[in-house]
């Protein structure tokens, strides 16, 4: 058993290599976080373990998605930093696809851990490779340890919301959050726009389930033109825009944040129309 | 942590110690802060103390024992044996005791107890006897582990015991899905919700908690170490380590944090110091996958659904198959990891055993 799975590992980790092209154990080696004797960090981020898994994404990245990310230099080399997408899709993709980019097309490459919803960690298998992949839970405390760390994390304020939502509002931001806002004025941490386009389409959801997202305690259950969400091998396009720096107090009124909020969700929309315009067709 | 196929090795001691790891706070914070303050991250660092505990600050002339015939408790009398006059308080017998420990074998719900503080002068105290065997009854469990703490702080209150450290666990906090990943003292004790067993713990680490309100003339630390494994200790966390064929639950391998035996007792003894005062999370050398430990010490991990093993882990504890209650399957699926900063950041101290050694403490000697 062990066996087979340390050699399924050997082999995603040589196809990770083989599709990032030359640097990529380099750029692999640099994500490093601090690691202890077993190679895992704090948080179970483990690089041995997503230089596995990230065959795959990898796979997605450049041969499926054929991603074309613009503007990564507008993500910080170094210290605390909230980068803050859209979320679509159905499926997270959007999330790893971010990451990939970070870590694959970045110079110098940059480790994102995205933020992921409090009932993840009750998902078998998908708890444990989120972990191991540098995925933490959205709490507070973790937001606020991992930014006083200056690390860099990916937040998604329309939550499922946004990633459930049917293919009629397609690229209609939902309603944002106000916590990330609030984590970047206490940490003081610049904001990183993020419009990603294309994963809209990847899997059209005609409507939500909702008895059955109810039984199984799924905040959703899309039900898509492919029944399961299977994503299409649309194009996806990353905007990354500027940073963005707000001041005053995290513990301002709720109606004080909503315009500093307002601004960030205008730049996210700002980048996922100029994307729009700019891109030829939905799958090429 | 886990439903056990075989029964758990009943050696001495099978039956008391399942405390699990926490780790103390201290620092000389005026009598009336409050206990819990500090920030949430520690690195954030608005709060720098110097350590409280000087170098040279000596344990009290004199410190009573609970649980000392447990195998903790030998572990702490061996630690502070020669440097302070012990006094054990257990209803076991004290074998392998030190010719100059004073042992007296009673029930700390007895009158008789009163005579203990009486006969000579007692300046701390050392509150390690808390019962934790699923198997017990639970109003026996809940009148032994509340009752008797009740009684033994009153004492400690009318005879002028300076100190009182209590060992709790990071278990109160209870694994839940949606756990930060690393828990602050001030985390709600939430551990009960789906795991009953803890809930003695959790009350008399709240009693003990209103009781450094109450009584700021005690110095009052409670101390919640993280899992305590080790050679002697035979609680359930380590005992499930020393399974062959541990059960685990398919597709979660939450990240733990294990201490040693003798880290947990150094903490304690830390605590014991005059000037630190407060609650504290005890961690050891750091967090691995719940896998990696398993690797670690060579086992053979059979991974069971979710569903299956709870109904399989109630099964096999009612027909005394396993020690494990099925509460302790959540140990084992979601994370109760706990942030030990403050406890280091206040009193300097620091695990001895790496992370390898401490894993590996639970192999028998080669």
């Amino acid at each position: 058993m062990a066996g087979l799975g340390d050699e399924i590992k050997e082999r995603l980790r040589r196809w990770t290599l083989e599709l990032g092209g030359p640097g990529m154990r380099e750029r692999l080696e640099k994500l490093t976080p601090p690691r202890n004797e077993y190679g895992v960090d704090p948080y179970g981020f483990d690089v041995d373990y997503l230089q596995a898994a990230s065959a795959p994404l990898l796979w997605l990245y450049r041969k499926y998605f054929r991603v074309e990310a613009h503007g990564l230099e507008n993500v910080p080399n170094e210290g605390r930093v909230l980068l803050v997408a859209n979320h679509s899709g159905q499926l997270p993709f959007d999330a790893a696809m971010v990451e990939v980019a970070c870590f694959a097309d970045k110079d110098p490459p940059r480790a994102v851990r995205a933020l992921v919803d409090r009932w993840v960690p009750t998902l078998p298998f998908v708890s444990t490779i989120f972990a191991r992949c540098g995925q933490i839970v959205g709490t507070p405390e973790n937001c606020r340890r991992l930014l006083a760390a200056d690390e860099a994390l990916l937040v998604f304020p329309e939550g499922t919301r946004g990633l459930n939502k049917p293919f009629a509002k397609r690229y209609q931001l939902q309603g944002f959050g106000q916590g990330f806002l609030r984590l970047a004025l206490e940490s003081d941490a610049p904001i990183v726009p993020v419009g990603v386009v294309g994963a809209e389409e990847q899997a059209p959801a005609l409507f939500d389930l909702k008895p059955l997202a109810r039984l199984l305690a799924f905040p959703h259950f899309p039900v898509t033109a492919t029944v399961l969400p299977f994503p299409m091998p649309v194009r996806y396009r990353l905007w990354f825009g500027e940073p963005m720096r707000f001041g005053g107090s995290p513990d301002d009124e709720d109606s004080v944040l909503a315009a500093k909020v307002a601004r960030v969700k205008a730049a996210v929309a700002g980048l996922l129309a100029r994307g729009l315009e700019e891109r030829p067709h939905v799958f090429w | 942590m886990t439903p056990a196929r075989d029964r758990r090795p009943s050696g001495p001691g099978t039956k008391a110690d399942r405390a699990r790891g926490g780790r103390d706070p201290s620092g000389d914070r005026p009598a009336l802060a409050d206990p819990l303050d500090g920030p949430l991250s520690p690195e954030a660092g608005e709060d720098v103390h110097a350590p409280p505990v000087e170098a040279g600050a000596a344990l009290p002339p004199s410190v009573a024992i609970t649980g000392i015939a447990g195998n903790l408790g030998k572990k702490l009398a061996k630690l502070l044996h020669g440097d302070t006059r012990l006094v054990g308080i257990d209803r076991r017998p004290f074998r392998e005791k030190p010719k100059d420990v004073e042992h007296h074998q009673l029930d700390i719900r007895k009158n008789r107890l009163e005579e203990v503080f009486r006969r000579a002068r007692v300046d701390a105290i050392a509150h390690l006897g808390l019962k934790h065997d699923p198997r017990e009854r639970a109003s026996e469990a809940h009148s032994f582990n509340v009752a008797g703490t009740q009684k033994l702080l009153d004492l400690a209150v009318r005879h002028r015991v300076g100190k009182v450290v209590l060992l709790s666990s990071a278990n109160v906090y209870g694994p839940l899905p949606g756990n930060p990943n690393f828990l602050p003292e001030e985390t709600p004790l939430l551990g009960a919700a789906r795991f009953p067993n803890v809930r003695d713990l959790i009350e008399v680490d709240m009693y003990v908690q209103s009781f450094m309100w109450k009584h700021p003339e005690v110095e009052t630390v409670v101390l919640r170490p993280v899992n305590i494994v080790g050679p002697t200790v035979r609680n359930a966390p380590s005992n499930y380590l020393r399974l062959e064929h541990p059960l685990t639950v398919l597709g979660f391998d939450p990240m733990v944090q294990l201490i040693h035996e003798e880290d947990v007792c150094s903490a304690i003894a830390l605590a014991l110091r005059p000037g630190v005062r407060g609650v504290f999370n005890v961690t050891g050398p750091g967090e691995v996958p719940l896998s990696t430990v398993l690797r670690e010490l060579g086992r053979d991990p059979v991974p069971v659904p979710d569903f299956l093993l709870r109904a399989l882990a109630r099964r096999l504890f009612d027909a005394r198959l396993s020690n494990y209650p099925p509460g302790e399957i959540d140990y084992i699926q979601y994370l109760c990891a706990v942030d030990g900063s403050r406890f280091v950041r206040e009193t300097g101290w620091t695990p001895k055993y790496s992370l390898r050694e401490t894993i590996r403490s639970v192999l028998p000697p080669l």
